[in-house]
């Protein structure tokens, strides 16, 4: 079998493409990263790698704007995120001086999704090792969320998780995803962050968190805020934790 | 070139030496034919193979610059600045020099008017072809229907404009179903002025409107081989414009009804072709509106003017 990954050219007897397969193995080992699709707002949270002691902190940043209403977060190579990233945001441009609209999530994710996909089908290339969740607002004010993976397929998503413990986020979502846990944009809010303690260790120090609001430019939540939000949530766990006694014990 | 080393203008060179001059002459017409072929080839190529509506732009567009030296030499394009007045470039008149080229039909002899008003376009044209003093037809189809909601008119060469707009109609149809949604007058006005704009300087003759309603309401864009693309609300192009834009200036209010709206239009093609001896034979009515264009009337010159002078008696 293993003479059938060298070129992603070719397809092994069984229908696999394994550059393919291997690049989604490489964003397996991608840091964590969570998009929630609200009423009003999208919200996007990823974990932050621990930095070393020198290293200057806002250098690395995995949650990028492709254009004023659009953002989105990656997780695994970071390199090649970049390279998607610079062409994205060129494209967004072309389409406001061709169109002389803004691009729309779904155009955009297509456009990202496309170039994946050549990259599966050349000669002498590998594929891209990232997943993009792709988040903002349509012009007409509907919230969008958009998730690629490296071998150029996109799905639209009410939340979703990518990276190194996605499986267990995305369950927590699908237990914890309803109409009132998005009713209003902090709910949607605390709900990325509920979602990314699941996997993050230490707390509010490891999380970065984005929102758009609608008709709103990106926001970059401080860690002041980030540390709020999450004695918040730490305190309703505790009271829910404290009237569940109380119903045993009457 | 040697007539400027002796210090002496070209044209007394050229008459000392006919010999030299017209091999010259001659050679030079040939190279620029060739490079303005090649280009051609390889710019229409890249148009027709372009994926999307050509957001991306590939890197082998380097050969999008127009061939210009030796244009006015070589006695043919007209002079810059022509198309942004809507003159007519008058009479392809009897200069032998270029023979062939002078004998195509040009469509500046016409009249072609559009207009936006509260209940969305209103597109009049005549439809008289002339060569020359010679009129070649009286049942010309100025307006080419791109697709159900969008119009484009004809002004200039004829092969240009049916040709260009049925490449403009192909790529707002991939458009459509590339993003599910109608392609808006503004893009698709964009995409033939880019189109057009790789051509620039090869001679291209063509001055189009592209009328249509989208999301955004009724959309007028004027656009024309020189590169021009202008939004705007009222537009009269050819020989006969002037006398169109007196009769729909002064009659032009933003409230008129449908029927009032196309009176006046029907109105001013007459009278342009009333006076101007390029236009004539019939006026071609469209309304465009929010569910997309309709062909209102085609009426005979002569009929209305029988139906204008009736009363005066």
């Amino acid at each position: 079998m293993s003479i059938y990954d060298r070129a992603i050219t070719v397809f092994s007897p069984d229908g696999h493409l394994f550059q393919v397969e291997y690049a989604q193995e490489a964003v397996k080992k991608g840091s964590t990263a969570v998009g929630i699709r609200g009423k009003d707002i999208v919200v996007l949270g990823v974990e932050k790698k621990s930095v070393a002691k020198l290293q200057e902190e806002r250098t690395v940043r995995k949650i990028c704007a492709l254009d004023e209403h659009v953002c989105m977060a990656f997780a695994g190579l970071t390199a090649d995120a970049r390279i998607v990233i610079n062409r994205a945001r060129v494209e967004c441009q072309s389409h406001r001086l061709t169109v002389e609209d803004p691009v729309t999530v779904e155009y955009i994710t297509r456009h990202i999704a496309t170039l994946k996909q050549r990259y599966t089908q050349s000669n002498g290339r590998r594929p891209f090792g990232i997943s993009a969740l792709i988040v903002g607002f349509d012009y007409d004010g509907t919230p969008r969320l958009y998730q690629t993976d490296p071998s150029g397929t996109y799905h639209a998503w009410k939340a979703n998780a990518i990276g190194r413990s996605a499986k267990t986020v995305r369950e927590f979502l699908e237990k914890n995803y309803t109409d009132e846990a998005i009713a209003t944009d902090n709910e949607a809010i605390k709900l990325a962050i509920k979602a990314l303690l699941e996997v993050v260790q230490s707390g509010g120090k490891n999380i970065d968190l984005a929102v758009i609001r609608r008709n709103q430019p990106l926001k970059l939540l401080e860690s002041k805020e980030i540390e709020t939000l999450v004695a918040e949530i730490e305190k309703e766990k505790e009271d829910e934790a404290e009237k569940k006694k109380q119903k045993k014990s009457t | 070139m040697k007539c400027y080393r002796l210090f002496i203008p070209y044209s007394r060179w050229r008459d000392a030496h006919p010999i030299v001059h017209s091999q010259k002459y001659h050679r030079r017409r040939r190279v620029c034919r060739l490079i303005s072929k090649t280009l051609s080839k390889m710019a229409l190529s890249s148009v027709l193979q372009s994926e999307s509506a050509d957001f991306s732009f590939n890197n082998d567009r380097s050969f999008s610059f127009g061939c210009r030296f030796g244009q006015t030499d070589l006695g043919f394009g007209a002079a810059p600045g022509d198309r942004l007045n809507f003159a007519i470039k008058a009479s392809l008149g009897p200069d032998d020099k270029d023979g062939p080229e002078r004998k195509i039909e040009f469509l500046h002899g016409t009249t072609t008017l559009a207009f936006k008003f509260q209940h969305g376009v209103i597109v009049a044209v005549d439809s008289r072809a002339t060569a020359g003093a010679y009129i070649a037809s009286q049942t010309v189809k100025k307006v080419i229907e791109i697709n159900p909601y969008l119009l484009g008119t004809m002004a200039g060469g004829a092969a240009d404009c049916s040709f260009w707009e049925r490449l403009l109609a192909r790529q707002c149809r991939v458009y459509e179903l590339r993003n599910k949604e109608r392609i808006s007058v503004a893009a698709a006005s964009k995409l033939l002025a880019n189109m057009v704009y790789q051509y620039k300087g090869m001679g291209l003759s063509m001055g189009t409107m592209v009328c249509g309603w989208d999301k955004r309401g009724p959309g007028l864009y004027y656009v024309d081989s020189e590169g021009n693309r202008v939004c705007g609300d009222l537009f009269a192009v050819g020989s006969g414009s002037m006398y169109a834009y007196g009769v729909v200036d002064s009659g032009l209010r933003q409230d008129l009804s449908v029927e009032e709206a196309c009176e006046l239009g029907r109105r001013a093609i007459y009278q342009a072709t009333y006076r101007d001896a390029y236009s004539g034979g019939q006026v071609n009515l469209y309304h465009v509106h929010s569910e997309g264009w309709t062909r209102v009337s085609q009426e005979d010159v002569l009929k209305l003017h029988h139906q204008y002078q009736e009363p005066k008696k």
